[in-house]
């Protein structure tokens, strides 16, 4: 119960101590599970983190269940996952409480629209990093043209997207005999 | 039943958002579309938010729409929803997890899932920059192609790209900065 309660607490402060998510929370992760606890090593965590981000969902969950599955079995990825969790549960519940009482003022309406600026510009910056990782060949730069049309123009939904591109990977992954 | 949609929709995307955080983007895009719980403007501010607090984005998103939609309550079984997935999979998945990960197919079917998942964000984002530099409002009553787009945004839009490329700073650092230059310049 003891090392539960340890996982709950230590994954509530990276959750709640850690901005963005993804990437953000590996420092988070070596202090608390790596250096202050010793539930894994650093190899390993690296290795959780790969898993995390080929494994559906939030990075950061998965990233959670899979230490938390180390030290304490389903029980312990449970008491992780919950912990990261809740700082954006509560935190997020305030702000989403009381912007709405807000966003009729002008000035507040121009913050946002200079803030919907920013946030085209920082989602583009992202897409500029995974581009490199993700349309790696000629194959890729198609399955990416493609998804994007699809999805633009007959509204293709993302499930969709994401299953029928899973499965032409493996098509000319395994089909065409290239390892 | 509110309640059961949001967990119906929010485990679709704990299922199917692989690789963290704006991979949901799409998918908050769809639900808007088909059930109106939310606009697109709703989903920029959204972003910004999550950008700004602690916790991770795809879960602060999660909570978000879920009060916007229902409440206390909706806002946390938007949550369990959007973990629960995860922490399924994780559980079945950690004890052959070398295996998995050097798995030939799982290899194949991520070497077409990444270049699909980047153009779901450039999708996102295509929407985003609807909203966000364009003016389609005020074209529509004045069809001057000039009136389309929104000048302001444009400028501040390539000076900002150019800055988060070049100074890797937080981003709440930029978008408290737009904040300030929206009110200055009027942008709204």
């Amino acid at each position: 119960m003891k090392v539960l309660w340890e996982l709950f607490v230590a994954f509530l402060r990276i959750g709640g101590l850690t901005f963005g998510g993804g990437y953000a929370m590996l420092p988070m992760l070596e202090k608390e599970a790596v250096e202050k606890k010793g539930w894994i090593t650093n190899e390993e965590l690296l290795d959780f983190y790969a898993v995390a981000q080929c494994t559906p969902g939030i990075i950061a969950s998965n990233t959670a269940s899979l230490i938390g599955y180390r030290v304490k079995g389903t029980a312990g990825a449970l008491a992780a996952a919950l912990g990261v969790v809740s700082p954006s549960y509560v935190i997020i519940t305030i702000i989403a409480a009381f912007i709405n009482n807000f966003t009729d003022l002008e000035i507040v309406q121009n913050a946002l629209a200079g803030v919907q600026v920013c946030v085209a510009a920082l989602i583009l910056s992202a897409i500029a990093s995974l581009w490199k990782k993700s349309v790696v060949d000629r194959i890729t730069c198609c399955f990416f043209l493609i998804t994007l049309a699809a999805v633009v123009f007959i509204s293709l939904s993302p499930i969709l997207a994401v299953v029928v591109m899973a499965a032409a990977g493996i098509c000319v992954k395994r089909a065409g005999g290239t390892k | 039943m509110i309640y059961l949609e949001l967990i119906r929709e929010f485990l679709k995307i704990g299922l199917f958002a692989i690789g963290g955080g704006l991979a949901s983007l799409p998918f908050l895009y769809d639900i808007s579309a088909r059930t109106g719980w939310y606009s697109a403007e709703d989903i920029i501010n959204m972003i910004a938010i999550s950008e700004s607090t602690p916790g991770p984005i795809g879960i602060n998103m999660a909570t978000y729409v879920g009060y916007l939609t229902g409440g206390l309550l909706g806002g946390m079984v938007a949550t369990l929803a959007v973990i629960a997935p995860s922490v399924v999979i994780i559980i079945l998945i950690a004890r052959i997890l070398n295996k998995f990960m050097e798995n030939e197919w799982v290899k194949a079917a991520f070497y077409g899932l990444r270049p699909a998942v980047a153009a779901l964000i450039v999708s996102a984002f295509l929407e985003v920059v609807k909203v966000a530099l364009f003016n389609t409002d005020l074209y529509k009553e004045t069809h001057i192609f000039r009136d389309l787009l929104d000048w302001k945004g444009i400028i501040l839009f390539t000076i900002l790209y150019y800055l988060i490329r070049k100074g890797k700073k937080h981003p709440i650092v930029y978008i408290a900065s737009s904040a300030v230059i929206g009110i200055l310049l009027k942008m709204a």
